[in-house]
C-alpha cells in the first residue's frame, strides 16, 4: 500500500523540517543572521539547496528564507478516505525534509567541536564519521563514477543484527565496485559502527563511508549525488530538473533500509526517489512496484540479507561485472584504497625493506604457456610476521595483436590488480614498488602464486583482445631478482626514450576518448602524441590501445586531415569528429589554444588553466589545492566554468602531464606563460618542470612562477613577478 | 417504467414524485415522442436547406435517391454531418470568445473581480503564441495574451496558434491534407456557405472543411477557453466534491447553477460566501447558502473550488423537482426549456443570465462582466429572497457520493512526479510496462434515449477492469462519479490489477474527472504529451488510446468526436449515428478516416461491445507498437549510459 508510505513519509516530512525549524531558530538567536554556515572547503554552499534551487546559503539569514521555501513543499497529511493524489506530494515531501535536513547538517558545523573529521578522506584518531566530503574528495572520488570505476553508491541506512552479516554486506556492495555511504541507526545500532567492530577499514579510500550518526546525515550521499551532477555534468545551480534526471540516468545510488522503517526514514526515502534512486528494505514493510520516477520499482521490501545487494542493484538497473579472481580474498577495485597498516600486515616487499620490481614482456606465442604461474624462491609462509621478501613479477604476455608499445600500458595496471584484493596492499611500478600482505589475507591461505593468478584473470579480463597468453614467474631469492632487474631497467629506458620521441606530426592518427561521454554527454577528448586526456589517465598509447583491445569503444581513432593551424593545432579531420561526437555542439576546437576554441573538459581535468589578464598570462591549479588562487576563484569554482563540455575561452581542463609538453598552449606562447601554480603541483612536477625550462633555455623559469607562498591574489602577484621579472610581463598581450 | 430510465433510485423516486405532480419531465418528453427515423439517420436523410424541400430521402439497398436538386444521400449526410461541427464548434467557440474578451479586459484592468490568478499558465501559454515574457510586466504579457486570443476568432488567414501544440507530424499531416484552421469564426462561417443550398456538393471537399472547424474548436475555441479560464480562475488542483442531488441542503437556501461558461458562477459562488450574504440567508431563517451545480457549470467550479455537483444533463428538471431549489441559474448550452415549467410548479425562480439565451417564462437578470460581482449579488439575493417561499413538501434524496476531480494536465504532470520530477514518464512507463493497457476518454452528454448513465457507467466499469485507465468530462464524469469510479477507493474495488496498482502508487481514482466538455482541450494536450514523453510513437495516432461518448446528444458531441478523430484518436459514439443512412459516407468516417488521420469513427450503442472495440483497438496499437510483450529488465552498464541521449 502506496498510501501507507506516502502517509508516514508526509507526516515523517513535517516533524523534520518542525525539528529544523526549531534548530534554526536556536541558532539564529545564538550567532544572528549574519553568522556564517557551510561545509567545509566546498564552492557547493549547501548543495543539495544550491543544486534544486539555485540558492547559495552562506549565512544563517540564508536558510531563513530557504526554510520558507521548504515550509511551502510541505503537503497536507494523506487522510484515510477518498484521499488526493498523494505521490507528487510525497516527493515533495521528501525533497523538504532533505533540505530541512541539509540545513540540521550545517548547523552541525558551528558546534565545538564539529561532530565530524572535516576535510579527512578516512576515519582516524577514534573518530568515525567523516561528515560533509569537501570538493577534493569529490573530484577524486566523482572520476570513478564518471570512468565506470565506481558505477554509484549504496546509501545504507540503520544496521542489521550481527557484524557478520555487516561485513558480508558490504564486502558485496564493495566487490560490485560501489561506494557504500552510512548514516542512522536501527534500535541504537549503526551499520558503520558494526563495520567498526569487525575492523573493517573504512573511508573514502575503500569506498564504505561512515557519514554521521543522524539520519539526517543521509543528505551527505544525495549532496554527493547533485554535486557529480554539477560539476560533471555541467548542469547550472537552480537546474533542478536535469541535476535529478542526470543522476537518475548516471548515477547509480540506491537506499538500503536496514532494520524497522519509521516515519523519517520515509521522508528521507521519498526524498532520494526524486533522484531516481530506489529503497531496498530487510523489513515487511509496503512496496511500490509501478515504474515511473526511478527507472524501475521505487521501493522493495523484505528481501533477505543474503539476496539483498543483488535484488538492489537489479531494481537499480545497473549491470555490473564481478571479477571472478582465482583468491581467497574478496577482489574488485573498492578494495584498492585499502591500506595494509603495519600491525596488520604479514609480510611486505620492495619499499626500502627489499628489493623488488615487476616487469611485463611480449614473447612469442610458441615462447610461453597461459596460466603457468611459478614461484621461485620462498613463499609468504617461509617468513616470520612483520618481516619481507625481496620480489620480482616477470609477467610474459604473448598475442597476435600485443605490440610491444603496449608493454607499458598493461605493466602499470599490475599495481592497480595487485592492489584490488582485500587485505593486500600495493604501491608504485617498475622497480620502485612497495607492496604487503595483510594477515588477514595470509590467514584466508593467500600466497605468492595468487599474484600470479590476478594478473592472469586480470590481463585476460581487459585485455583479451590483444592477450592470447599470460604466464607469470614470481621470484623471491635475492640473487635472481638482481640478476633480473637489470633486463627490466633496460626495457623502462627503451621505452621512455621511444614515447619521448613521439610527436604529433610523427604520426596521423588521434585517438579520441568519450569515456566520460556518460556523465559529460557533449564532451570528447582529442588525445594526441603530445597532449595527454586531460584526465591524465590516458595517453596516445593508451588511446592506441584500447582502441585494439575494443574496436567500438570509448577510444576511437582519428584522422588529423589536413592541418589548418599549427600553432594552434587544428585539423581539418578533427574538427568534422568533434562536431560529430560533440552531438554538434562544437564545431571545432584548438589543441594548442586556451584562448581560441580550446578543448571542452569533462570535469575530471586534472589541473585548470586560467587566464590572468592582469598579469597577461596563466596560472594553473590542481585538483588537489584547496586554496584560493589569483584569479579569485579556488578550483571548485573554477571547475564549474570548464566542464560539462562547454568552451571556456581562458579557461581549459589539462592533464598534468601537458605542461610539460612542447605543445602546451602553443598558441599563447607556451610554458613562459605559467605565472602561478600551486606549491605542491610545483614540487611535485619540479624535474619535469626544470627540464622543459632549460629546452627552452629559461634556466630560471620555474622560481619565477609564483605560488601560494608568495601570493594568493592578484594583488599580490603583480609586485612578486615584476620583482622576479617574469618573462609573461614582456610577451605579445594574450588578447 | 422507471427502471429502464436512469440508473439512479434517486432518480426513479423523484420521476415517480413527478409523475404524482403531474410534472413532465424530459424523460417522459422520450418516451412519447420517437425519434424521426429520417432526421436520426437511421433509415434516411432528411434535407431542409432550402425551400425546394424539405427533402425526405429514405435510402433502401440498391436505389439511387437524390434531391429535388439531385443532391446525393451522401451530400446531405456529409452536409448535416458538417453543420452539427459547425453548430458544436460555435458553441465552444463562442464560450471561449466570452472568456477571452473578458480575459482581455481583466488584463487591461477595466473590469473588477477578475484577475490573472495562474502567472505561470500566463506565461506558459504566451510562450505558446509567441508573445514575449522576459523582463515583460505580467499585465503587459497579459494583454498581449488577450489581443491574441480575442485575435484568433476573427483571423482570415494563416493557422491557429494553438495547432503548434499539436505533435509535429499531426501537424504536418493537417498541413498536407488542407485542414489547418485560419480563424475560428471563419471556419464555422465557411461551412454553413459550403453546406448550404447549391455550393459543395462532394462529400470528402465537405467533410475536409467540416473537420477544418472542429480543429478550430478542439485546438481553437476550446483550448482557448480552457486555458484563459484556468489563468483566470486557476488551474485545476485535485479536489474533493460531492455529487447527486443529495447534495440539496434542506436548511439551506440553494441555489443551482448550470449551462457552461464559469464567468457568472465563479462570481455567484465568491458572493454567495460574503458574510452579508449569508446573515441574509440566516435572516430569513435558514442556515446558510448552498451553491451546487449541474452540468459543466458544475463541473467548472467543482474543480476549481470543489463546489459540489447537483447533477447531470438529465438531472436538471430533477433537480428542481425536489422542491428544496429557490434558484437555478442558467447561462448557455444544454439548457433545457422544460426547465420553465417545472419550475413553475415551485417557488424556484429560473434565472437566465446571457444575453444570447433566453427562455420564455424564465426571469431574465442579465450578466454584466462590467460588475459581475453586482450581478451575482443581485442573483443570490433574489435567490435567498426566495426561500421563505418554499412549500413544504422537499423530497432531497439522501444519496451523495465522494469524488475527486481537478485532473489538469498540470496535475497529472505534477502527480506523477512533484514539483521537481513532473513528468508523464510514469505513466507512459506503465503503459509501456502493460499495468496500464491504454487510456480511454469517456465523455459527452446524457441521452434520454438510451438508459441514464447506465451506459457511461457499463462502459468505464469494463474499461477499467480492463487495465484502461479513463479519463472523462462533462457529463460523463458526473455519471460515472455517481456511481462511486472517481474516488480513489475505486481502484481496488473495480479496476484491473495493473491499474489498481499504478493508482495505489499514484493516490488516484482509475477514472480521472478533467473538468466541462469544453475541456476536452485538456485531454488533447495530455496525448501531446505523451507523444513528447516519448516511447509510445511519434504522433497521437500512434498512442494506446481511444474516445467515446456514450450517451451523446449535443451537435458539441459531433464537433468533439471530429476533432479528436482528425487528431488520431479512435472514437465511438453511442446512442445511433447520424449518418448512418449512407453506408458510402459512413463507411467515409468509420473506414476512409483512418487513412487520412489515423483516427477513426465507430458507433456501438451496447456498452459491452463498446468495451470490447475500444480494448481491441488499444490492444493493436500496442502490437504496433511492439509493447504487447513482457518488457525486459535492461541492466545499464556504462557503456549503455554513454548511449543515453543527451543530459
Amino acid at each position: 500500500m502506496s498510501r501507507i508510505i506516502a502517509a508516514a513519509a508526509i507526516r515523517g516530512a513535517h516533524k523534520i523540517v518542525n525539528r529544523a525549524d526549531g534548530k534554526l531558530a536556536e541558532a539564529l538567536a545564538a550567532y544572528g543572521p549574519e553568522k556564517t554556515v557551510e561545509f567545509p572547503n566546498t564552492g557547493y554552499y549547501l548543495p543539495i539547496i544550491y543544486g534544486m534551487t539555485g540558492v547559495a546559503v552562506e549565512t544563517l539569514g540564508d536558510m531563513t528564507k530557504v526554510m520558507e521555501r521548504t515550509r511551502g513543499l510541505l503537503p497536507p497529511l494523506v487522510t484515510d478516505q477518498v484521499w488526493l493524489p498523494y505521490l507528487g506530494h510525497t516527493l515533495d515531501a521528501g525533497m523538504a525534509t532533505l533540505f530541512a535536513e541539509e540545513i540540521e547538517e550545517a548547523l552541525k558545523y558551528l558546534q565545538d567541536p564539529i561532530p565530524y573529521l572535516a576535510n579527512e578522506p578516512n576515519p582516524m584518531n577514534g573518530q568515525l564519521w567523516l561528515g560533509a566530503a569537501n570538493d577534493v574528495i569529490l573530484r577524486e572520488r566523482g572520476i570513478q563514477f564518471v570512468d565506470g570505476t565506481a558505477p554509484g553508491f549504496a546509501a545504507i541506512v540503520g544496521a542489521v543484527p550481527d557484524n557478520e552479516t555487516a561485513v558480508r554486506i558490504a564486502r558485496e556492495l564493495q566487490q560490485r565496485n560501489l561506494y557504500v555511504f552510512m548514516c542512522s541507526d536501527s534500535g541504537g545500532r549503526r551499520f558503520a559502527e558494526q563495520l567498526r567492530e569487525a575492523d573493517v577499514q573504512m573511508g573514502w579510500e575503500t569506498r564504505l563511508v561512515p557519514f554521521g550518526t543522524d539520519l539526517s546525515a543521509a543528505v551527505f550521499a544525495l549532496g554527493f549525488a547533485t554535486r557529480a551532477a554539477m560539476s560533471f555534468g555541467g548542469i547550472a545551480p537552480g537546474d533542478y530538473r536535469r541535476i535529478l534526471l542526470y543522476n537518475k540516468d548516471r548515477v547509480f545510488a540506491f537506499v538500503l533500509a536496514l532494520g524497522p522503517v519509521d516515519d523519517e526514514k520515509y521522508a528521507n526515502a521519498a526524498g532520494a526517489i526524486n533522484w531516481g534512486f530506489p529503497c531496498i528494505a530487510d523489513t515487511d514493510i509496503p512496496e511500490i512496484l509501478p515504474t515511473g520516477v526511478c527507472t524501475y520499482e521505487h521501493v522493495v521490501s523484505k528481501v533477505p540479507h543474503d539476496q539483498i545487494v543483488n535484488r538492489a542493484v537489479e531494481v537499480r538497473g545497473l549491470k555490473v561485472a564481478v571479477s571472478e579472481v582465482p583468491v581467497p580474498v574478496p577482489f574488485g577495485p573498492a578494495f584498492e584504497g585499502e591500506v595494509v597498516r603495519r600491525e596488520d600486515m604479514q609480510l611486505e616487499f620492495g619499499g626500502k625493506y627489499s628489493t623488488a620490481f615487476e616487469f611485463l614482456r611480449t614473447r612469442e606465442l610458441d615462447e610461453i604457456e597461459d596460466h603457468k604461474i611459478e614461484v621461485i624462491g620462498p613463499d609468504v609462509d617461509t617468513v616470520p610476521v612483520g618481516g619481507s621478501l625481496p620480489l620480482g613479477i616477470l609477467c610474459e604476455v604473448a598475442g597476435r595483436q600485443m605490440q610491444p608499445d603496449f608493454e607499458p600500458i598493461l605493466e602499470r595496471r599490475i599495481h592497480t590488480f595487485i592492489n584490488e584484493a582485500n587485505s593486500i596492499w600495493h604501491m608504485g611500478q617498475r622497480d620502485l614498488i612497495w607492496a604487503r600482505i595483510g594477515k588477514d589475507a595470509y590467514k584466508a591461505g593467500f600466497r605468492l602464486n595468487h599474484f600470479g593468478e590476478i594478473l592472469w584473470a586480470q590481463l585476460h579480463h581487459e585485455f583479451g583482445a590483444i592477450v592470447d597468453k599470460v604466464q607469470v614467474t614470481i621470484y623471491t631469492e635475492q640473487e635472481q631478482v638482481e640478476k633480473l632487474l637489470p633486463v627490466a631497467q633496460q626495457a623502462y629506458q627503451e621505452r621512455d626514450e621511444r614515447v619521448a620521441g613521439m610527436t604529433d606530426e610523427s604520426v596521423e592518427i588521434f585517438y579520441s576518448c568519450s569515456l566520460c561521454q556518460s556523465f559529460a554527454p557533449n564532451h570528447v577528448c582529442i588525445i594526441t602524441p603530445e597532449r595527454l586526456g586531460l584526465c591524465g589517465a590516458y595517453n596516445w598509447l593508451d588511446g592506441k590501445a584500447s582502441y585494439q583491445i575494443n574496436p567500438t569503444g570509448p577510444n576511437q581513432p582519428v584522422e588529423k586531415g589536413r592541418c589548418l593551424d599549427p600553432l594552434k593545432g587544428q585539423w581539418e579531420g578533427i574538427n568534422a569528429f568533434v562536431y560529430e561526437k560533440s552531438h554538434k555542439h562544437l564545431e571545432k576546437f584548438n589543441a594548442y589554444s586556451m584562448m581560441e576554441e580550446p578543448m571542452t573538459s569533462c570535469g575530471c581535468f586534472e589541473c585548470i588553466i586560467a587566464l590572468i589578464p592582469e598579469a597577461n598570462g596563466v596560472m594553473v591549479v590542481n585538483r588537489e589545492h584547496p586554496g584560493m588562487t589569483p584569479c579569485g576563484m579556488r578550483f571548485t569554482t573554477l571547475a564549474g566554468s570548464v566542464g560539462g563540455g562547454l568552451q571556456t575561452p581562458g579557461f581549459v581542463g589539462v592533464g598534468r602531464l601537458y605542461l610539460t609538453s612542447k605543445k602546451f598552449i602553443l598558441a599563447e606562447g607556451g610554458l613562459p606563460r605559467i605565472v602561478w601554480m600551486p606549491k605542491a603541483l610545483k614540487d611535485a612536477m619540479r624535474d619535469r618542470l626544470q627540464k622543459r625550462c632549460q629546452e627552452i633555455g629559461m634556466e630560471d623559469l620555474l622560481d619565477k612562477i609564483a605560488d601560494e607562498t608568495n601570493a594568493e591574489s592578484v594583488d599580490d602577484l603583480l609586485p612578486y613577478l615584476e620583482q622576479v621579472g617574469h618573462p609573461a610581463l614582456t610577451m605579445d598581450p594574450m588578447f | 417504467m422507471a427502471e429502464a430510465r436512469t440508473a439512479s433510485a434517486s432518480d426513479q423516486r423523484l420521476l415517480e414524485i413527478a409523475g404524482e405532480m403531474g410534472i413532465t419531465t424530459v424523460f417522459d418528453r422520450a418516451a412519447s415522442m420517437k425519434e424521426c427515423p429520417i432526421g436520426s439517420g437511421a433509415s434516411g436523410v432528411c434535407c431542409k436547406m432550402c425551400a425546394m424541400g424539405p427533402c425526405r430521402l429514405v435510402t433502401r439497398r440498391g436505389q439511387k435517391v437524390v434531391g429535388v436538386c439531385g443532391a446525393s444521400v451522401e451530400t446531405i449526410a456529409a452536409r448535416n454531418f458538417a453543420r452539427m461541427v459547425a453548430g458544436g464548434t460555435a458553441a465552444h467557440s463562442d464560450h471561449g470568445r466570452e472568456v477571452s474578451n473578458v480575459f482581455l479586459a481583466a488584463a487591461k484592468g477595466e473590469i473588477a473581480g477578475y484577475e490573472i490568478r495562474d502567472e505561470a499558465k500566463l506565461r506558459m501559454v504566451a510562450g505558446v503564441l509567441g508573445v514575449p515574457t522576459d523582463g515583460r510586466s505580467t499585465r503587459d504579457i497579459a494583454i498581449a495574451v488577450g489581443e491574441m486570443a480575442v485575435g484568433e476568432y476573427g483571423k482570415q488567414a494563416g493557422e491557429l496558434l494553438f495547432i503548434r501544440r499539436a505533435p509535429q507530424r499531426r501537424q504536418e499531416i493537417w498541413r498536407r491534407l488542407g485542414v489547418v484552421p485560419r480563424g475560428i469564426d471563419r471556419e464555422v462561417v465557411e461551412t454553413m456557405h459550403r453546406t448550404t443550398m447549391g455550393v459543395d456538393q462532394d462529400y470528402e471537399n465537405i467533410t475536409f472543411q467540416a473537420t477544418r472547424t472542429a480543429l478550430a474548436d478542439g485546438w481553437g475555441g476550446s483550448m482557448l477557453a480552457t486555458e484563459l479560464q484556468d489563468i483566470l480562475f486557476r488551474t485545476p488542483v485535485p479536489v474533493r466534491g460531492q455529487v447527486n442531488l443529495g447534495v440539496l441542503e434542506e436548511k439551506q437556501v440553494n441555489i443551482v447553477i448550470h449551462g457552461h461558461e464559469p464567468l457568472l458562477s465563479e462570481m455567484i459562488v465568491r458572493a454567495a460566501r460574503e458574510p452579508e450574504m449569508v446573515a441574509l440567508a440566516k435572516s430569513l431563517g435558514a442556515e446558510g447558502i448552498n451553491i451546487s451545480g449541474i452540468c459543466c457549470t458544475a463541473n467548472e467550479v467543482l474543480v476549481r473550488h470543489g463546489v459540489p455537483v447537483a447533477g447531470n444533463f438529465l438531472q436538471q428538471e430533477l433537480a428542481i423537482t425536489t422542491g428544496a431549489v429557490e434558484a437555478m441559474v442558467v447561462d448557455v448550452q444544454c439548457v433545457m426549456q422544460g426547465l420553465a415549467d417545472v419550475a413553475q410548479c415551485f417557488h424556484t425562480d429560473l434565472i437566465t443570465t446571457s444575453p444570447r439565451a433566453k427562455i420564455a417564462g424564465a426571469t431574465h437578470i442579465q450578466f454584466n462582466e462590467h460588475d459581475a460581482i453586482s450581478t451575482a449579488r443581485e442573483i443570490v439575493k433574489r435567490a435567498v429572497g426566495n426561500f421563505p417561499k418554499r412549500k413544504g413538501n422537499v423530497q432531497i434524496p439522501k444519496e451523495k457520493y465522494d469524488l475527486v476531480a481537478g485532473f489538469s494536465h498540470e496535475t497529472i504532470n505534477y502527480m506523477l512526479g512533484g514539483s521537481f520530477r513532473a513528468s508523464y514518464t510514469p505513466l507512459n512507463d506503465n503503459i509501456i510496462n502493460g499495468r496500464i493497457r491504454g487510456i480511454a476518454g469517456v465523455v459527452g452528454c446524457n441521452n434520454p434515449r438510451v438508459p441514464h448513465d447506465v451506459v457511461h457507467n457499463e462502459l468505464v466499469k469494463e474499461l477499467i477492469a480492463n487495465n484502461v485507465l479513463v479519463v472523462q468530462t462533462g457529463c460523463a464524469a458526473i455519471a460515472c462519479a455517481k456511481s462511486g469510479f472517481t474516488v480513489p477507493e475505486a481502484a481496488r474495488k473495480y479496476a484491473g490489477a495493473g491499474l489498481a496498482e499504478v493508482c495505489e502508487a499514484v493516490g488516484i481514482p482509475p477514472v480521472l474527472h478533467s473538468g466541462a466538455c469544453v475541456d476536452n482541450s485538456r485531454i488533447l494536450i495530455a496525448c501531446t504529451e505523451m507523444v513528447k514523453t516519448g516511447g509510445l510513437g511519434n504522433d497521437i495516432s500512434d498512442l494506446p488510446v481511444a474516445g467515446a461518448a456514450p450517451e451523446w446528444m449535443s451537435e458539441k458531441a459531433i464537433a468533439i468526436g471530429q476533432y479528436f478523430v482528425a487528431s488520431g484518436v479512435f472514437t465511438v459514439f453511442g446512442v445511433h449515428w447520424p449518418t448512418a443512412a449512407s453506408q458510402e459516407y459512413t463507411d467515409y468516417l468509420f473506414k476512409g478516416h483512418e487513412g487520412l488521420y489515423g483516427g477513426k469513427w465507430a458507433c456501438e450503442p451496447d456498452p459491452a461491445k463498446m468495451a470490447a472495440a475500444i480494448i481491441d483497438h488499444i490492444d493493436g496499437k500496442r502490437t504496433a507498437l511492439g509493447i504487447n510483450v513482457k518488457k525486459e529488465r535492461k541492466l545499464f552498464d556504462m557503456a549503455d549510459r554513454r548511449e543515453l541521449a543527451t543530459g
